[in-house]
C-alpha cells in the first residue's frame, strides 16, 4: 500500500463513518431478516401494513445470515429486530447474543403463552425466560397431484386417501411417482428426523430406530430420482411426478404454476403423529446499551406483525399466533388450513447448539442421509456415519 | 543521515501494524485459548491443535486448497503464456488480444462468479444448452463434488489467467530483437526460436509468476465459497474457507486461529523451499 492509498483509504473511512452517523438516527427501527422471493415480498407487505416504522434488511437466507447477526450481537450493536429460526436459538441465547424479552412487556401486547403453540412456545425459552415471539410454524408436508394420484386411484372425494405404515406409503409413492429433494439438500435430514420423531426416537441417536427410519428412506429412494430441489419441484410443478415431499414453502411455487395439486399433513407412518419443523420467530439481537422505550416499540412492532401473519400464511406458513390461526379468514385459507394440525405436532431439530436451521447437523447428517436415499450407501453405513458426525459435533467444545 | 524518508514509509508502516502485526500477535494469542465470538477466552494450552490434526475437515479441505493449487497454478502458468505469445505477435488485431486477454482479471469476483454461474446452469445455462444443441449429454458443473472442483478451476483460469499475461507480455517485450533476426539467418525455425531463446529468456518471470501463482491459489477462498452457494459444501471447501467458518460461522475464534497458524507454517516451508531451491543460482550468477 503506498502513500495515496492511504490518503485515498483515509477519505474513504471519513466519508463512511460520517454516512454511518447519519443512518444510526432515531427514525426506524432496523429490523434484520432473511426472507427472499415471495416470502420477501409479504414480509414487506406486512411491514408496510403496520404503524410502527421498520426499516427491514434483507440478508441471504441460511449461514451467511447467521454469521452476520452473530457478529452484529457480539459487538452489540445489532439491529432493534431480527429474525431467527426457532431451531438456532439453543446456539444464540446461552452466548448471549440474544436480549430476553420482559414477559409482562410482551403481556402488554397480548403476546402470551396461550396464543401460541406450545410445540414451539416450549423451544422460544431458555433458562426460564423468553427469548422470541414465534411467527409461524414451518412443517414438512406431502403435496400430490390431484389428477394423477386420481388416476392411480388414491383419492377418496377429490382428498387423499389416509396413508399409513410403511406398506401404504410405499405403495403410493410407487403408483403416482415421488418427487423430492435429495442431492445436496438438508431436506433428507428432515425426512429422517420425522420418521425417528414418529417412532419416539429420544436424543441423538436410537440404533434401533435410526435403522428403521433409514431403511424405509432407502426404500423411498428406490422408487424417486435423486434430484437436488430444484428439479424436484420443477418434476412436480410439470406434472411428471405424483408426490413432492418437502417443506409448505413451496406452495406458492405450485399456485404460480398453475400445478392441479393439493396438500397433506404429513402421513403418520410409525407410532405416533410427528413432522420435523421449524419457526420463524422474532428476537432481540443483544444491544450493549439497549434503550427501554426502542425495546418497547420493538415488542410493540412484533405484536403488529404476528397480527399481519394471516398474510404471511398465503406462503404456506401455519401462523403461530393463535387468534389468527384460529380466524375464519385463516381456517377458508386453502390449502393451508388442510394440514394447520401439524403445527400441534412440530418436531424442531433436536436443542443443541450444533443443530438447527443451515447447521453443521443439517448439512452433515443431510449429506449422509441424502446418499441412502440416493443408493449410494447402505442405511448401516449411514447409521455409522451419523454416529460419528454426532460424536464429533458432541465433543467439539461448545462455542463461548 | 536524511530522516525524511522514514516519514514518507510511517503512513505504511502504521496501517501495516495495525493490520498485519497486531491481528498476527492477537491471533497467536487467541490460538491456545478458547475465545468464542463474545469475547470471552480461557487459556487451553495446546488443545486446539491437538483437535485441528485430529479434525478431518481440516484435513479434506487443507486437500482442496492443494488440488486446486496443483492443478490451477500450470494452467494459469501455461494458458498466460500461450496469450502472451499469441499476442506478442506483430498483427493488426493484436490490442484486441491484448484487451480480450487482459479484461477479465479487472473484473470483480462477484462479477465473474455471477457470470459463470449462469454459464453453468442446468438446462438453460449457455454451456448446457450449447452442449444439448451439439447432441451431447448435459454436464452438472457445480452438481458433483468432483465437477464442481473443476468448474472453479476453469472459472480461475479464465480469470486470473490476465495476471501471468501480463507479466509474461512485459518480459517478451523486453528479449532483443536481434536475437531473433540473428537466429532466423542461421536458419532457425519459429519453434526453435521458442525452445532455445523465448522460453530460456522468460525463465525468471516464469519464477516469478509461479510463485505469485502458488502463493494466490493457496489463499483461494472468494470463488469457491460464491461458487458453491455459500453453504459451505465440503466436497470443494478451502482451508481459508474452514477457517472462516470456524470462527464466524462456529463462533470459535480461538480455534480458527489455530487452524490460521499451522496454515501460515506450511504456507512459510513452501516459502523457505522456494528459497532453497532458487538461492544457489542466485549466488553462483553474483560470483561470474
Amino acid at each position: 500500500m503506498n502513500r495515496r492509498t492511504f490518503i485515498l483509504a483515509g477519505a474513504a473511512l471519513a466519508t463512511a463513518t460520517g454516512a454511518g452517523a447519519a443512518c444510526s438516527g432515531p427514525a426506524g427501527l432496523a429490523y434484520w431478516n432473511l426472507f427472499s422471493g415471495g416470502d420477501g415480498a409479504r414480509m414487506t407487505e406486512m411491514v408496510g401494513a403496520i404503524g410502527a416504522r421498520l426499516d427491514a434488511v434483507t440478508l441471504a437466507w441460511g449461514t451467511p445470515y447467521y454469521t452476520k447477526l452473530a457478529m452484529a450481537a457480539a459487538g452489540g450493536r445489532a439491529p432493534d429486530l431480527a429474525v431467527l429460526h426457532l431451531s438456532r436459538l439453543p446456539g444464540f441465547a446461552p452466548l448471549g447474543l440474544l436480549d430476553p424479552f420482559d414477559d409482562d412487556l410482551l403481556a402488554a401486547h397480548g403476546l402470551t403463552p396461550d396464543r401460541f403453540p406450545a410445540a414451539v412456545w416450549n423451544r422460544a425459552r431458555h433458562n426460564g425466560r423468553t427469548y422470541a415471539v414465534p411467527l409461524d410454524t414451518h412443517p414438512l408436508v406431502l403435496f400430490y397431484n390431484t389428477e394423477l394420484c386420481g388416476k392411480a386411484g388414491l383419492l377418496q372425494d377429490g382428498k387423499l386417501k389416509p396413508v399409513r405404515g410403511e406398506r401404504q406409503l410405499l405403495d403410493a409413492f410407487g403408483k403416482a411417482g415421488l418427487a423430492l429433494a435429495a442431492a445436496r439438500d438438508v431436506n433428507p435430514w428432515r425426512l429422517f428426523w420425522t420418521l425417528y420423531r414418529q417412532q419416539n426416537g429420544q436424543g441423538l441417536l436410537d440404533d434401533g430406530k435410526a435403522l428403521t427410519a433409514l431403511r424405509l428412506l432407502q426404500k423411498i429412494g428406490a422408487t424417486a430420482r435423486f434430484t437436488d430441489n430444484n428439479a424436484a419441484v420443477a418434476l412436480f410443478g410439470s406434472g411428471q411426478a405424483g408426490f413432492f415431499w418437502n417443506g409448505e414453502w413451496e406452495l406458492p411455487t405450485f399456485q404460480e404454476q398453475h400445478t392441479p395439486f393439493d396438500v397433506a399433513p404429513f402421513p403418520q407412518i410409525y407410532d405416533r403423529p410427528a413432522v420435523h419443523a421449524d419457526s420463524h420467530s422474532f428476537v432481540l439481537p443483544h444491544q450493549r446499551d439497549r434503550d427501554p422505550a426502542r425495546t418497547a416499540r420493538t415488542v410493540a412492532a412484533i405484536a403488529e406483525l404476528v397480527g399481519q401473519s394471516l398474510t404471511w400464511a398465503r406462503g404456506g406458513h401455519i401462523p403461530a399466533y393463535q387468534p389468527v390461526a384460529a380466524s375464519p379468514a385463516y381456517l377458508n385459507l386453502l390449502p393451508q388450513a388442510n394440514y394447520r394440525s401439524a403445527a400441534a405436532e412440530a418436531e424442531l431439530d433436536p436443542p443443541v447448539w450444533f443443530a438447527g436451521a443451515a447447521s453443521d447437523l443439517q448439512s452433515s447428517a443431510g449429506a449422509t442421509i441424502g446418499a441412502v436415499l440416493g443408493g449410494t450407501m447402505s442405511p448401516e453405513a449411514a447409521l455409522g456415519e451419523l454416529k460419528a458426525t454426532v460424536v464429533r459435533l458432541k465433543n467439539t467444545p461448545s462455542p463461548s | 543521515m536524511n530522516r525524511s524518508g522514514f516519514w514518507f514509509v510511517v503512513p505504511f508502516l502504521v496501517l501495516y501494524a495495525a493490520f498485519l502485526i497486531a491481528p498476527m500477535v492477537i491471533g497467536l494469542g487467541a490460538s491456545v485459548t478458547d475465545e468464542g465470538i463474545t469475547g470471552h477466552a480461557s487459556f487451553v494450552g495446546a488443545a486446539n491443535y491437538a483437535e485441528l490434526f485430529q479434525d478431518p475437515a481440516v484435513w479434506s479441505s487443507l486437500g482442496h486448497t492443494l488440488v486446486f493449487t496443483v492443478v490451477s497454478t500450470p494452467a494459469i502458468v501455461l494458458v498466460g503464456l500461450a496469450m502472451a505469445l499469441l499476442a506478442n505477435r506483430a498483427t493488426p488485431e493484436r490490442w484486441l488480444y491484448r484487451l480480450a486477454f487482459f479484461a477479465p482479471y479487472l473484473l470483480p469476483v462477484s462479477v465473474v462468479v455471477l457470470i459463470w454461474s449462469w454459464l453453468y446452469q442446468p438446462g438453460f445455462g449457455l454451456i448446457n444448452d450449447l452442449l444439448t444443441r451439439l447432441g451431447l449429454g448435459e454436464v452438472g458443473w457445480l452438481s458433483t463434488d468432483g465437477m464442481a472442483m473443476t468448474s472453479i478451476i476453469i472459472t480461475t483460469v479464465w480469470w486470473t489467467a490476465g495476471f501471468g499475461f501480463l507479466l509474461y507480455l512485459a518480459a517478451l517485450q523486453e528479449i532483443p530483437r536481434q536475437l531473433y533476426e540473428a537466429s532466423a539467418l542461421d536458419g532457425a525455425t519459429p519453434f526453435q526460436q521458442l525452445r532455445r531463446i523465448t522460453l530460456p529468456l522468460l525463465s525468471r518471470t516464469h519464477q516469478l509468476v509461479i510463485v505469485l501463482q502458488v502463493l494466490a491459489s493457496l489463499k483461494v477462498f472468494d470463488q469457491i465459497y460464491l461458487l458453491s452457494g455459500q453453504g459451505g459444501v465440503p466436497g470443494v471447501r478451502s482451508i481459508v474457507q474452514y477457517i472462516y467458518e470456524s470462527g464466524f460461522t462456529r463462533f470459535r475464534i480461538g480455534y480458527a486461529s489455530a487452524i490460521s497458524y499451522v496454515f501460515f507454517a506450511l504456507i512459510a516451508a513452501v516459502a523457505l523451499l522456494h528459497f532453497r531451491l532458487t538461492a544457489p543460482k542466485a549466488s553462483k550468477g553474483a560470483e561470474r
